[in-house]
């Protein structure tokens, strides 16, 4: 069975199918990656074309070995969004590339929407690797793995988001595929980090940390900028820790099972203390270590399971 | 030689005509208005005539809001071509923002224009001057000499004049003109890289909004700064529902304040932004059914003064972009009418109440001598049929510029012909 999508640009548009779907196979190309000859034939001439507007070291890598793992030849641009004219150059680049005959575009872009506009001038499927404060869908997707891995089961579980949401494209993804999976999430923040809005997406808005740590299966925290002080979003990164750092006395309120993940890169001390991060309730390198599963199943769900074998 | 338009229906609010007439032109005049058997005969020699039979025959429309981009960004459009489009969607008399490049802030700009309106408009084009020079928002334009060289209205529209202190002497200044001051009410601080309304939308998008509130403080500053200025506020583009309570209120209080509301601010909703056609964006953006309702209902008890479409032609290039990058703006000339008449069919206002907003109200603002089918005015009139139906296809506008969201659109009410000063400028194909 072939995913409902043609492209994966949200989360919002994956059906639950979708998303089980994604995760099984990911289940099953985890194994890949621990054995001494990390690579399957699987994708063998098929071309991914890694399209990086904005920085990123841990997400590209990612999909780079992702794609290296399956046997498919990963090429990565690096492109520059200081240009004035940057919708010409992002349609023109992506027209050229389209006329290189590449499989799949995996593409990041600072501007929210950029990747989706890309897709109608390709033909080949287009992977959102983050746009601006939209969605960053393949993050969604290893944040759910690593907790099913853990819990078992999705459906019923509770989730807290803590941070920066206003500005957050992996919040967005994460309540749009949690919410299809039948996960309850709160977001907590400061409210000038939470839109009202929030609250018409269907989740629960606090800002009070200590009290919602204590009926959560998982805490999400997210990475605090400095930047957001300039904007008068927050007072100071002192403050901020003082209610939202996630340390061993507000983890003390929390349930003994509960789990701790985190999108990276973190900033230790501001939004998680440093022994937070590294006790056992922290997911965080299981998360990088999934992403490559996650990563390797979506190449392998969009470019077509009839042309290839997971082994 | 003569031209007659028959067997038509009148409506002509600035006279109080609204039947079977049949209108004669002469000269470019309006010859005389008469009912219907008068004018047949066999004495209508050498005189051209207009079968106007299933359709509206009313003063040509007059837009008081539109950028024709010449002089500085003729790829977008020209005087001639945005005259076109005028034309095209039955309007015979437009009004220019000065936000060209060089800005209208002074003579040989305002002259420049207008020389080429002569040379190469096929309707009536008005200049408006700028409030401030460069609409940099920092020193008033000279606006005696912008009025004596043919400007009808002053504004930086695009930009709000933020300095309050400024848009104080500038309502006292423009006192001594007897000219409005056309504000675009925005607070800046408030809508700082934002690209669409603030709400539900923009949050699921994560797009920057622009919010509400930004509109309506500027609103409410406006109106405070009127009691004591004397000078005349006309409010550009209404978008919210809550600015147009406020001039509701001013209004009440016999403030000189008057306002215009685009089509797309009342047929479209911040819903229209979901897929990121950059053709749904624009400032003020689309906002909520809710501010839509306030519209109507600013339509229906004449809190909202007039009809005026923003015209802002953008070519492919500044639209085919990022939503962040895109330019503000859509087109709207060639499909005010029939989205206006939308507002007949959903009865907020009647058939003679729409063609007033878009003929005599905005001459009545702007002090012009048009918008009537009075003898011995102009013959600037407009033939449309109110019931063809049809569907909306931006690639066959005359404008230079597609930008428009309502492609495929069905819509009812198609422009047969347009006159401007008894001369036929349109004519639509099958005719």
């Amino acid at each position: 069975m072939l995913l409902s999508r043609k492209n994966i640009l949200s989360t919002k548009e994956l059906k639950k199918q979708d998303i089980n779907q994604i995760l099984d196979t990911a289940d099953s190309f985890k194994e890949i990656s621990t054995r001494a000859i990390k690579k399957v034939p699987t994708l063998r001439g098929k071309t991914i074309i890694n399209l990086f507007f904005e920085p990123s070291t841990r997400t590209r890598t990612s999909f780079e070995i992702a794609g290296k793992r399956l046997s498919a030849d990963v090429i990565n641009i690096s492109g520059s969004s200081s240009s004035t004219v940057k919708g010409e150059s992002l349609i023109d680049t992506a027209r050229n590339l389209e006329a290189m005959n590449p499989d799949i575009l995996v593409v990041r872009h600072k501007n929210s929407g950029a990747p989706a506009l890309l897709s109608q001038f390709v033909d080949s499927p287009v992977i959102n690797a983050g746009d601006g404060s939209h969605e960053h869908p393949s993050q969604a997707l290893l944040d759910l793995l690593t907790i099913r891995s853990q819990k078992g089961e999705l459906e019923g579980l509770r989730v807290a988001i803590v941070g920066d949401i206003r500005h957050s494209r992996v919040a967005r993804s994460n309540i749009q595929a949690m919410q299809t999976m039948g996960i309850k999430v709160s977001v907590v923040g400061p409210p000038p980090l939470i839109p009202s809005e929030f609250n018409s997406l269907g989740v629960d808005v606090s800002h009070n940390l200590r009290e919602v740590i204590k009926n959560v299966d998982v805490v999400m925290v997210l990475r605090i900028q400095l930047e957001r002080q300039k904007q008068g979003l927050l007072s100071s990164l002192r403050e901020y820790s003082n209610y939202f750092c996630l340390t061993s006395e507000i983890l003390d309120k929390a349930r003994k099972d509960i789990l701790i993940i985190h999108p990276g890169p973190v900033n230790r001390g501001v939004e998680i203390s440093l022994d937070v991060m590294e006790s056992k309730h922290s997911l965080i390198l299981d998360q990088v270590t999934n992403g490559v599963a996650i990563r390797m199943a979506l190449f392998y769900l969009l470019l077509g399971e009839k042309n290839a074998n997971p082994n | 030689m003569r031209t007659l338009i028959k067997n038509g229906h009148v409506i002509d609010p600035a006279n109080n005509i609204d039947g079977s007439f049949d209108i004669s032109i002469n000269k470019g005049k309006i010859e005389a208005v008469l009912p219907k058997d008068k004018s047949s005969g066999p004495e209508i020699k050498d005189t051209k005539v207009i079968d106007a039979r299933e359709c509206v025959v009313a003063p040509g429309f007059c837009d008081m809001h539109v950028h024709f981009r010449e002089p500085g960004h003729e790829y977008k459009e020209t005087i001639e071509t945005g005259s076109i489009s005028a034309a095209a969607g039955g309007f015979s008399t437009v009004a220019v923002m000065p936000n060209t490049l060089p800005v209208n802030d002074n003579r040989s700009v305002t002259e420049l224009i207008l020389s080429q309106a002569k040379k190469t408009s096929l309707v009536n084009i008005f200049p408006i001057g700028a409030i401030t020079n460069g609409l940099k928002g920092e020193t008033l334009s000279d606006m005696g000499e912008l009025k004596e060289s043919g400007c009808i209205g002053y504004s930086d529209d695009g930009k709000p004049v933020m300095n309050s202190e400024l848009m104080r002497r500038a309502l006292e200044y423009s006192r001594m003109f007897e000219l409005p001051c056309i504000q675009h009410s925005e607070v800046l601080d408030l809508t700082f890289g934002g690209s669409m309304n603030e709400g539900i939308v923009s949050t699921e998008l994560g797009l920057k909004g622009m919010p509400v509130e930004a509109e309506d403080i500027m609103v409410f500053r406006d109106i405070c700064l009127l009691h004591k200025t004397g000078g005349r506020l006309h409010v550009a583009h209404i978008s919210s529902g809550g600015a147009v309570d406020l001039v509701r209120q001013a209004n009440a209080k016999g403030l000189p304040v008057t306002c215009e509301v685009a089509p797309h601010h009342f047929t479209l909703t911040e819903e229209a932004c979901r897929n990121y056609d950059t053709n749904t964006k624009m400032s003020p953006p689309l906002r909520t059914q809710k501010d839509i309702e306030m519209i109507k209902e600013g339509l229906r008890d004449g809190t909202i003064d007039i009809i005026a479409t923003d015209h802002a032609p953008h070519d492919v290039a500044d639209k085919q972009v990022e939503f962040d990058n895109a330019c503000f703006g859509i087109v709207g000339l060639e499909t005010a009418l029939p989205l206006t008449l939308k507002l007949v069919d959903e009865k907020v206002i009647s058939l003679q109440k729409a063609i007033d907003l878009l003929t005599q109200q905005p001459c009545r603002i702007f002090n012009l001598d048009k918008g009537t089918l009075g003898v011995g005015k102009d013959a600037d009139i407009v033939v449309f049929n109110p019931n063809t139906k049809y569907t909306i296809d931006p690639k066959k506008f005359k404008s230079r510029s597609k930008n428009s969201p309502y492609k495929g659109w069905k819509v009812r009410g198609k422009v047969r012909h347009t006159f401007v000063a008894g001369n036929s400028v349109y004519s639509a194909p099958n005719d």
